[in-house]
């Protein structure tokens, strides 16, 4: 059943990718609605699908990885939908929608039985520290979308031929504006998700910092986005500097996320996928 | 439909000499309506007149007639001799004549296509005939269908999207790269004419502020004066600009009068907020290196006239929906008048009545209850020949010729009076023609 849900959210996320694709490329206002329209009820959908593992398992479902793309793909959708909303720029679902699109059909595809919960995993701690986290990631991942669309139009403005994506995409200083947004909200969630972990990891493991890929990986992330917020204010980074941060970034977490799970051992590996 | 007609002349088809000779001042305006109208055949007429086009259109009772007597017209009312202005005549009737207007109301005729103005300009055409009492029923609704159409090509395609002047142009790059230009400063330097346009359009978008420099500082002062700016003294140049995000520069001066590296210490000191500066001069006033410096943003004239041609380009890919439109917007108005010819006037009328007659027998059967066959027949003829002679006059009126009222008035009173709907099945066939016209036009 909750896989069940979990396909059709895939579906509607699908849909609604189809209805921004076609919004981008013939700028048809009315694909736009429909897209968002789509998306949001994958959204509501998704939340269902989270409420029922939550109440079925008894715990927050972030503790698999089919789990917790799930859940970041659910985050994001969220995020970027506020996001939408917030700066009326339509185009965003354009270029943040796939990501929540892939992590979804991935879930889906992982999706598998309920196991029981890892003793070190049982703790008031999980949804502290994983909704900190995957708040952020999602923040990360609009300001990555945002990102790719600066690079984009500046690259056509430089080049002075003004062409389709110059009449799609919105104005660099509202894509500069999303970026440093996303950098407010996302760096304290970021320092605070790490922070509790760490709290967490000496109750579970006897030590804050072990040195685990993981750890190690998200203070590579933390240091990457640490730099950008230094630069944006001591000395004025934005732009084309602050969109290949967040570019990078963005790849750092996915490797964090990911990488790290399926290439590497450490006390983070999921106990099944 | 063939009683429409549109006689005239535009940009492709007179010079602009014979336009000016031809053309109906505003205060000449009324006179020729009157004078129109009293032709033989003119049973409505509009005139519209604008700097590109002159053009008279009229319904006529009496096709070939109407469309004669507005080819004189030409030439009685303007005194000039016919030869002169014959040829560069054109003359559009029926469907043609509705997508001709269809075509210049939607601003698909003009010189450059999707220009703003023109609907303007055929809403004052009409409403000058208006005044003058010199549209009916007809004319009147080609061009509500008209303005009807222009809106919907204005809001569904985006053959008026994307500038295609200079100024313009700027004011929407400078929209793409610094967002909103409420809270931004404009710095004018030198006073060439395009700069001063472009100056122009960017103060009417709402700039916050409006800094203006020249080598002579009184210029500068009149300048300022002009635009409501702050003149700025010529050597203060490099240290006020890094108040500006938008620099307008078209100087005399024979090489660049802001190299790079003046630049490069200016967006330094704004802390990399991005500046767009837009070199209307030739030779050119800022070094072009500029561009590659992060941040900013160096459009020369040049630049600025590929962005245009680009989207010139983008218009004319619109045009096809544009086209799209004026055929549906055709059809409808084609299937609006066949239903305001005589005879569909006569039948709905009929069909309207026979309804009633029907369903008053019916009601008075029923509280009746049963009757024998002579008493209903009886109830029936009584019925019919009540309506018969109701009808005889109204209808008589309809197919009679001549009267003070023309027959297309006549019948809008019927129409209204009875309540007849507007658009019911045509009686004539849809002609198919499909013309393709105006394709090699806007650039």
């Amino acid at each position: 059943m909750q896989i069940a849900i979990l396909k059709a959210t895939a579906f509607f996320y699908l849909i609604g990718n189809i209805f921004y694709l076609h919004f981008i490329i013939k700028l048809n206002e009315r694909s736009a609605r429909l897209g968002r329209m789509f998306i949001l009820i994958g959204a509501i959908l998704h939340a269902a699908g989270l409420t029922a593992r939550y109440l079925s398992v008894g715990y927050m479902p972030v503790t698999s990885l089919f789990e917790s793309l799930s859940f970041f793909s659910f985050v994001t959708v969220c995020v970027f939908l506020a996001f939408e909303l917030k700066h009326n720029v339509r185009v965003l679902g354009v270029f943040v929608a796939p990501v929540a699109l892939v992590l979804a059909v991935c879930s889906a595809v992982l999706s598998g039985h309920i196991r029981p919960l890892a003793p070190a995993l049982n703790s008031g701690w999980l949804p502290v520290h994983a909704l900190l986290l995957f708040l952020g990631y999602a923040v990360f991942t609009v300001a990555f979308g945002a990102g790719i669309m600066y690079l984009m139009m500046e690259r056509e403005l430089k080049a002075k031929r003004i062409g389709p994506i110059f009449r799609r995409l919105p104005s660099l200083d509202v894509l500069d504006d999303i970026n440093s947004q996303c950098l407010k909200i996302g760096f304290p969630l970021l320092t605070l998700g790490i922070i509790t972990g760490s709290i967490w990891a000496k109750y579970a493991w006897g030590s804050y910092w072990s040195w685990d890929p993981k750890e190690v990986w998200s203070l590579i992330t933390w240091f990457l986005y640490a730099a950008l917020l230094h630069g944006r204010i001591t000395v004025g980074w934005r732009g084309r500097k602050a969109a290949i941060l967040a570019i990078a970034g963005f790849c750092s977490i996915l490797f964090t996320f990911l990488g790290v799970n399926l290439l590497m051992s450490g006390l983070h590996s999921y106990t099944n996928l | 439909m063939n009683r429409i007609a549109i006689i005239g002349m535009n940009h492709r088809t007179a010079p602009v000499e014979v336009r000016e000779r031809v053309a109906f001042p505003a205060n000449a305006i009324g006179n020729a309506l009157a004078d129109l109208a009293a032709l033989p055949g003119v049973s409505e007429c509009v005139i519209l007149s604008t700097c590109n086009r002159v053009e008279v259109c009229i319904y006529s009772e009496k096709e070939r007639e109407g469309v004669e007597s507005v080819r004189r017209f030409f030439s009685s009312f303007h005194g000039i001799s016919s030869e002169k202005i014959l040829p560069h005549l054109y003359v559009f009737q029926g469907g043609e004549a509705v997508r001709h207007l269809f075509q210049v109301s939607g601003s698909l005729d003009s010189m450059i296509l999707g220009e703003p103005q023109i609907l303007g300009q055929v809403k004052e055409a009409y409403s000058r005939a208006a005044e003058h009492k010199t549209v009916g029923p007809v004319l009147d609704k080609l061009f509500t269908k008209a303005f009807f159409a222009a809106k919907r090509i204005r809001t569904e395609t985006r053959v008026a999207n994307n500038a295609v002047s200079v100024s313009y142009a700027a004011v929407e790059l400078a929209k793409k790269i610094l967002g909103s230009l409420l809270d931004k400063t404009v710095m004018l330097i030198g006073a060439g004419e395009m700069s001063k346009l472009a100056a122009r359009h960017l103060l009417s978008t709402g700039v916050f502020g409006l800094l203006v420099t020249n080598r002579t500082f009184e210029r500068a002062q009149r300048l300022a004066a002009d635009f409501e700016g702050t003149p700025v003294r010529f050597e203060e140049l490099r240290s006020r600009l890094e108040q500006a995000d938008i620099v307008l520069s078209s100087t005399g001066s024979s090489g660049f009068i802001l190299a790079r590296a003046d630049i490069e210490e200016v967006i330094r000191r704004r802390k990399n907020r991005p500046m767009f500066f837009i070199d209307m001069a030739v030779p050119r006033d800022i070094d072009p290196d500029a561009n590659q410096i992060e941040n900013v943003y160096v459009y020369d004239i040049d630049d600025l006239n590929n962005v245009i041609e680009a989207n010139i380009g983008e218009r004319e890919r619109e045009r096809e929906k544009a086209e799209d439109i004026v055929n549906v917007e055709l059809e409808t108005f084609q299937r609006w008048l066949d239903s305001q010819q005589v005879t569909p006037t006569i039948i709905s009328l009929r069909r309207k009545f026979d309804e009633i007659r029907e369903a008053e027998i019916g009601k008075a059967l029923s509280t009746l209850g049963p009757v024998d066959a002579r008493t209903r027949k009886v109830m029936e003829s009584l019925a019919s020949a009540i309506l018969n002679k109701v009808l005889h006059s109204p209808v008589s009126t309809l197919k009679r010729d001549g009267g003070a009222h023309s027959p297309a008035e006549r019948i809008a009173v019927v129409r209204e009076l009875f309540e007849l709907a507007d658009c019911e099945e045509s009686i004539e066939e849809t002609s198919g023609e499909d013309r393709e016209k105006g394709k090699d036009v806007g650039r």
